[in-house]
């Protein structure tokens, strides 16, 4: 996982910490301790551990391991568009 | 547990200046409820004709601490909200929160350690609760803190860290100063690299529970720093932050 | 109630406009004097003797270009409004490109193509009829303000397409592939609106 020093996309990245809320808001729980697969490579990751781009028209969580996007999050006025195809499940724990 | 997350109004009972850019603002909110030491709260701005502005921002204070909450913020150039409440904000004012939110990167005592944290910056703040709530609790889990600042002034909490790290608890602060340093430093001065981070956590043995908070690089530097020193991946977890300050 | 709930002393870090432009922004949009960065995620990197822009799909033949084949065709300065569904706007934005109408002369459309979705190396795309990238109104820029395009920004090259929402100007753009349907690209198919006019303030599907 390399991080390039002037990528400024980059560097303005987080990870699914920063939208912890507005998980609680949509599935009424905490999610980011729950363990989420990706789709594209296999590899599993708690959702708090997800790249998280939110400098973009949505929320876009990625991968750690492959970048590959797993999620995304738009609010719109009628409703939250919650995209998961990226994603092969989410457990969530009781 | 599965509780309702509402937006409340708390009240701003203090402002306290911590380092040039950094301001620890006590809230009293309506609807206290203790927080697992590494959530945060979510805080709103609302404008008179309804434009939004909203950040997260980690909570400073122990559980403990009780009906308040501390919030220790940057100032961000150029910040939307870090700006206003550096500028404008004043004690008495209020301010929609939202929270405690977060449940990957947290810690209680009960988890056991030993512990590494590393901070980088304002990503000291979520640990600060940690230790706080370590230092409430009584707890002897043996821990380090390793703290990346910019220069000495930048060390937010230094006081109290070093209280806290002479304490005979079992905790050890080490500070690295990465653009200058004062004289006659004899810490650190310089980026966190695996040799640093070997002599640092190798009293920990080979798998302390670690907490790394702060900018993405400096997370990512140490997280795959303490992956090269052997310690699995699965006891390591990290909280990005936006870039700081200046 | 904490609806109504207004936070003293903020007004938030709007743009006041001066009255001679407030015709050139659009309804629900602001305007600011930086340039913010927007993205779906890291900057992908492309070294320029890999890089390449094609136009393909429904055409007699797929056309390519690479970088220094690209520089090579005529170019001009385009001086633009730009509006970015998250709200913001900037105006009297100048690039350097290459007009999309340029670049079709080079190819045989089939009579069938009456769409184009734009594509770039790391996946993101996004969908437009055929007439919203003719006739002067799309470009593929690889300068901003007389410098070589930023690749935070979207460099070496990205479409722009000044009149719909700032999205469909894909940044890292390296092809246009025209269709006989419309397919929805990365936002229009998480809930953003298929056409995204600013005017008409088209912005989340159902707008």
């Amino acid at each position: 996982m390399e991080a390039v020093d002037d990528d400024l996309n980059r560097a303005m990245m987080l990870d699914g910490n920063a939208v912890a809320g507005r998980f609680f808001a949509l599935f009424g729980a905490e999610m980011t301790a729950n363990l989420t697969e990706c789709a594209s490579c296999g590899q599993d990751h708690m959702m708090g551990a997800l790249h998280a781009f939110t400098h973009a028209p949505g929320v876009v969580l990625r991968c750690p391991s492959c970048e590959a996007v797993m999620f995304r999050l738009v609010e719109t006025p009628r409703g939250i568009y919650f995209d998961a195809r990226g994603a092969a499940f989410v457990r969530i724990e009781r | 547990m599965n509780r309702p997350l509402q937006w409340q109004i708390a009240t701003i009972a203090a402002i306290r200046p911590e380092t040039p850019g950094v301001k620890t603002f006590t809230l009293d909110l309506p609807d206290w409820m203790p927080h697992r030491p590494g959530q945060h709260y979510d805080l709103r701005l609302r404008a008179v004709d309804g434009y939004e502005a909203q950040r997260s921002y980690s909570i400073a204070s122990a559980p403990e601490t009780k009906g308040q909450v501390q919030l220790t913020i940057e100032r961000i150039n150029d910040g939307e909200v870090s700006g206003f409440l550096h500028d404008v904000a004043v004690a008495g004012d209020r301010i929609e929160v939202r929270g405690p939110i977060g449940g990957y990167f947290v810690w209680e005592v009960p988890l056991g350690g030993p512990l590494m944290l590393i901070a980088g910056g304002s990503g000291v703040v979520p640990l600060m609760a940690m230790l706080r709530h370590r230092a409430a609790a009584g707890s002897q889990v043996p821990a380090r803190l390793l703290f990346s600042a910019r220069s000495y002034d930048d060390l937010i909490f230094r006081e109290e860290l070093d209280r806290l790290g002479a304490d005979g608890s079992g905790l050890e602060v080490v500070y690295t100063l990465t653009r200058s340093q004062p004289s006659g430093w004899r810490g650190y001065g310089r980026r966190i690299d695996p040799a640093m981070l070997a002599t640092v956590a190798g009293p920990l043995g080979r798998t302390p529970l670690c907490f790394i908070c702060g900018p993405t690089l400096l997370v990512e530097a140490a997280a795959n720093g303490l992956a090269e020193i052997g310690v699995p991946v699965s006891r390591i977890r990290t909280e990005r932050f936006g870039p700081s300050g200046s | 109630m904490a609806d109504d709930f207004v936070t003293r002393g903020f007004v938030g870090r709007r743009q006041i406009t001066s009255a001679a432009n407030t015709q050139r922004i659009p309804p629900g949009q602001h305007e600011v004097k930086d340039f913010p960065v927007l993205s779906a995620g890291p900057t992908p990197r492309v070294p320029l003797d890999r890089w390449s822009f094609s136009i393909e799909g429904f055409v007699r033949e797929k056309v390519s270009w690479t970088w220094d084949e690209f520089l090579k065709l005529p170019a001009r300065q385009f001086t633009v409004d730009i509006h970015c569904v998250t709200t913001w706007s900037k105006l009297d934005t100048r690039w350097t490109g290459v007009s999309v109408d340029t670049l079709l002369e080079h190819v045989d459309l089939d009579p069938r193509a009456a769409f184009v979705t734009a594509y770039t190396i790391e996946g993101y795309t996004t969908n437009m009829p055929l007439p919203d990238i003719l006739n002067g109104r799309a470009f593929v820029a690889y300068e901003y303000d007389g410098l070589p395009l930023a690749p935070a920004h979207g460099g070496p090259a990205r479409l722009v397409v000044p009149h719909l929402y700032f999205w469909k100007s894909a940044k890292w753009v390296t092809g246009l592939r025209l269709m006989d349907k419309d397919r929805s690209g990365f936002w229009e198919s998480a809930g953003y609106n298929n056409h995204g006019d600013p005017w008409k303030e088209q912005r989340y599907t159902g707008d």
